[in-house]
């Protein structure tokens, strides 16, 4: 099998490079290759999956008609388990090839499993694939009480759906508080609360020091002895870019697949995007930033530079960004939180808070609970480098406004 | 083909910021006067100044669908519309870090994101705006509906740079389609090679030269022969407007008061552009043109121009009406009129056509000059028939002063205070007795004129 563009992967970054590619190749031969058995889905539904928000014939992001209007092969349950440069080709778990002009890595992230003893002699879930939100969703309808290893972004989420399902859930978190990649202590004690209200136990700054199979459920047992037992364990510790089938193939990797300003490899004709590439951080070195906007934005890259696009955009180096929906509340962040010599202005109360970050009176960060701001303006005020001197008290007063002010005035 | 879609239009030098906007979003979206509700936003400046303006784009790539992990957005490939389905939302806001407009927002009184869906291509907001600021611009129906159509004209035609008149009849022959034959009298048009060179045509229908005196005759006469024959064609005359005001003048009035069943087309750019930029009946008052040149005693053109579209009304023929290619929707819907009615009677269109070689102005600004006309009142855009008078197309009511409109152009440039104050008068004096005009309705119709032609066909 040969294919002129081939891509690896069927999420945001793989299905943005091909809408990239039609844009300026409207008959090259183009193929999408995925593991899974699926249409392409976003992870980020799936804990609306879980939570029955969602339906999982109805999260599709492309759909056959679209494949077959853009004249793309689409080929689900592909799984590729080597690459090789040299012939450009990759092949498949059945010992098939496919030959390509052009490959794009978009194969995302798996996650990451911690050290604890005995981890894997019990039964647990994780979250990353549409198999496991259903999985999940059917033993929540039998669990009472639930263990969830990790308060990050997917960790919470379940951790909001099974309380709301009437499950006995405890929050076990490694940092001192939840959702530390993006939140500032004190935004993360309002979530906390909000968590905690609603009978959710949070324990933050511990870990598991040993799990033991009981029954149907597991006897965990925490690094101060505590005994949590649950009839379900989801096990979110972050992830990891699915690189293991690149070893050997030359295409160099550290976190995950090394890429230039245009998402290319080291190897000719081949990219990486999305959640398993690792390119030019905002501020310095290449990241791993593993969410979903950043995907689109690279996929879009990759696809452009693959067909040659002349008006690609390099990559202006990744910005962490997210926004939080919890208990009918909403968290946003984009950018960082601190830094040498930064202003930095802390508002809030017990329901709402502001972090803002300024640098040479430029923002570099901005966060928020109950206070919504526009992160895609936040986020190109980060870019730009717009200076805010000269509105830096209306801004730090009404972020909201005064970005939307500033982005209109952009526009003129 | 590629698709375009209608745009809201805002316009922040006429918005003063009264909110009538919001609020008749609000009451569309929710049915209450909460703001939060509207889904169009006006804000003072940062710095003073403004109004800004937060709205949904309707972006043609979408950054804020690209990021929607559930299929809640959806470009509309229809409307053009990104519609958002409520029931597949899961309120993640990740669509906002996809939009640098914010024009898709969340509010916590409403409980969702909300965004712009054009009230379905009829925009409340729109409708409140007293001020001109808001508009629906829906232009690019002309493209979607044109777009794909051949081109009559061959490339290459050596027109200046900045050309009004190549644009028009290019797009006039688009809409009027190769079942046609087409007059040319000496003018820019035939000089740019439309009738050729070199043995070569470069029209890609029948095209023919006529004299400066006897287009609309000559043209007629053609008509005449076809239908004779049985062909159903469009006999189209693009003249110049000394080919038709001046030299050709005594045929075209004789073609009008007949009524014979022709489209002649006026490409007005007020003088003989070809030849030198000689002054014509048209010229306005104060134009330096080579015979009406600026120095120590005359000042430009001493004279008025005579208003050859109302002259026309005046001959009672089928259809007359003025136009601009900067209002290119209003000069399709008449030339849509105008192909119709030439099969009958006399259809006579005005079109004004800014010179960028003659009037010494860049050619980047021809657009510029032809909607400055329109805004300006300089020309007004309207259209007339006997049964129904003379009325107004696109009407403006808050026109910008005149001198706004000549200091764009080289050949005022001279022009004295005096000078363009009595040019503000004329203007204004010509929409007055335009105005008196479209009050006149049919009143000077003449039964004379029916839907039968004039020239019965002779059968041979």
């Amino acid at each position: 099998m040969q294919s002129k563009y081939l891509i690896v992967g069927s999420s945001h970054a793989a299905i943005e490079a091909v809408a990239a590619i039609r844009m300026i190749d409207t008959d090259g031969t183009l193929t999408l290759l995925t593991r899974d058995a699926h249409l392409p889905y976003s992870p980020t539904v799936l804990p609306y999956v879980v939570s029955g928000r969602s339906q999982p014939d109805n999260v599709g992001l492309r759909d056959a008609a679209y494949f077959r209007e853009n004249a793309i092969t689409f080929v689900p349950g592909a799984e590729i388990t080597s690459v090789d440069p040299a012939r450009s080709i990759v092949r498949l778990v059945p010992g098939e090839t496919w030959q390509y002009e052009r490959l794009l890595i978009a194969t995302g992230a798996a996650p990451s499993l911690p050290p604890i003893k005995g981890l894997s002699d019990v039964p647990f879930h994780v979250l990353r694939s549409m198999d496991d939100a259903v999985g999940l969703k059917q033993a929540m309808a039998k669990a009472k009480s639930a263990l969830v290893l990790g308060a990050g972004l997917i960790g919470m989420h379940a951790a909001e759906n099974m309380a709301k399902a009437g499950i006995k859930v405890t929050v076990v978190e490694l940092q001192p508080h939840a959702l530390s990649t993006y939140f500032e202590p004190n935004a993360s004690a309002i979530i906390e609360r909000a968590f905690t209200t609603h009978g959710v136990r949070m324990l933050m700054g511990r870990t598991l020091a040993s799990v033991v199979r009981v029954g149907e459920g597991v006897a965990a047992k925490l690094d101060d002895d505590t005994v949590v037992d649950a009839d379900l364990l989801l096990v979110c510790t972050g992830v990891k870019p699915n690189i293991a089938f690149l070893n050997g193939s030359g295409i160099e990797t550290a976190a995950g697949v090394l890429v230039d300003d245009r998402m290319r490899t080291n190897v000719a004709n081949v990219w990486a995007a999305g959640d398993v590439a690792q390119a030019r951080g905002f501020w310095g070195d290449k990241v791993v930033n593993g969410i979903l906007p950043n995907a689109v934005e690279q996929g879009r890259i990759a696809g452009a530079d693959m067909a040659d696009d002349a008006g690609v955009q390099p990559f202006p180096g990744a910005v962490p960004l997210n926004t939080y929906s919890f208990f009918g509340q909403q968290a946003i962040s984009v950018g960082r939180s601190g830094g040498e010599g930064n202003e930095v202005t802390e508002t809030g109360s017990d329901t709402s808070y502001r972090h803002i970050v300024l640098e040479d009176g430029r923002l570099v960060g901005i966060s928020t609970i109950n206070d919504f701001v526009d992160a895609g303006i936040m986020w190109q005020l980060i870019l730009r480098r717009t200076d805010l001197s000269a509105v830096k008290q209306a801004f730090v007063a009404n972020p909201q406004l005064t970005g939307r002010q500033l982005m209109s005035q952009h526009w003129r | 083909m590629t698709t375009c879609f209608p745009t809201l239009q805002f316009r922040a030098d006429r918005c003063d910021g009264c909110g009538d906007c919001m609020t008749a979003c609000a009451q569309a979206k929710s049915g209450t006067d909460n703001l939060a509700q509207s889904r169009i936003r006006i804000m003072p400046a940062a710095n003073g100044g403004g109004p800004e303006l937060a709205l949904c784009r309707q972006c043609a790539d979408p950054i804020c669908v690209a990021n929607c992990p559930s299929g809640a957005l959806v470009k509309n490939a229809e409307t053009g519309v990104i519609d958002w389905a409520g029931s597949k939302c899961v309120n993640c806001l990740l669509c906002t870090a996809g939009c640098s407009y914010a024009g898709i927002v969340y509010e916590a009184e409403v409980g969702h994101i909300t965004k712009c869906d054009t009230c379905d291509g009829d925009p409340a907001c729109v409708k409140v705006c007293s001020k001109g600021a808001l508009e629906y611009r829906t232009e690019v129906r002309v493209f979607n509906e044109y777009a794909d159509k051949e081109d009559l004209f061959c490339r290459g035609l050596s027109a200046c740079h900045g050309c009004n008149s190549e644009l028009l009849i290019r797009h006039t022959m688009r809409k009027v389609g190769p079942d046609s034959v087409v007059a040319c009298p000496p003018g820019c048009i035939p000089g740019m090679g439309t009738v050729g060179y070199n043995g070569q045509t470069g029209a890609k229908v029948p095209t023919f030269h006529s004299l400066l005196t006897n287009t609309a005759t000559m043209l007629a006469g053609v008509k005449m022969q076809y239908n004779r024959v049985g062909r159903d064609v469009t006999a189209i005359a693009l003249a110049g407007d000394g080919g038709t005001s001046d030299a050709g003048f005594q045929s075209v009035s004789g073609a009008a008061e007949r009524n014979d069943p022709i489209l002649f087309i006026c490409v007005d750019n007020e003088g003989y552009m070809n030849t030198g930029m000689q002054s014509s009946g048209v010229t306005p008052y104060g134009s330096w043109t080579s015979t009406t040149p600026v120095g120590g005693a005359m000042k430009g053109k001493p004279t008025e121009a005579k208003n050859l579209p109302v002259i026309m009304t005046m001959h009672n023929c089928s259809y007359v009406a003025t136009a601009s290619t900067a209002y290119l929707e209003d000069y399709y819907d008449k030339l849509k009129k105008a192909i119709e009615v030439s099969k009958t009677g006399m259809a006579y269109l005005h079109v004004y056509a800014p010179c960028p070689t003659g009037w010494r102005f860049p050619s980047s600004m021809t657009t510029e000059v032809c909607r400055m006309q329109v805004r300006t009142n300089f020309i007004a855009l309207w259209e007339y028939d006997p049964a129904n008078g003379l009325h107004f197309t696109h009407p403006v009511e808050r026109p910008e002063p005149v001198k706004n409109y000549l200091k764009l152009i080289g050949k005022y440039k001279h022009l004295s205070e005096e000078q363009v104050a009595h040019i503000q008068r004329t203007v204004d004096d010509k929409i007055g007795y335009l105005r008196q005009l479209t009050q006149v309705k049919a009143g000077i119709a003449d039964p004379k004129h029916s839907s039968e032609p004039l020239y019965r066909q002779t059968p041979q």
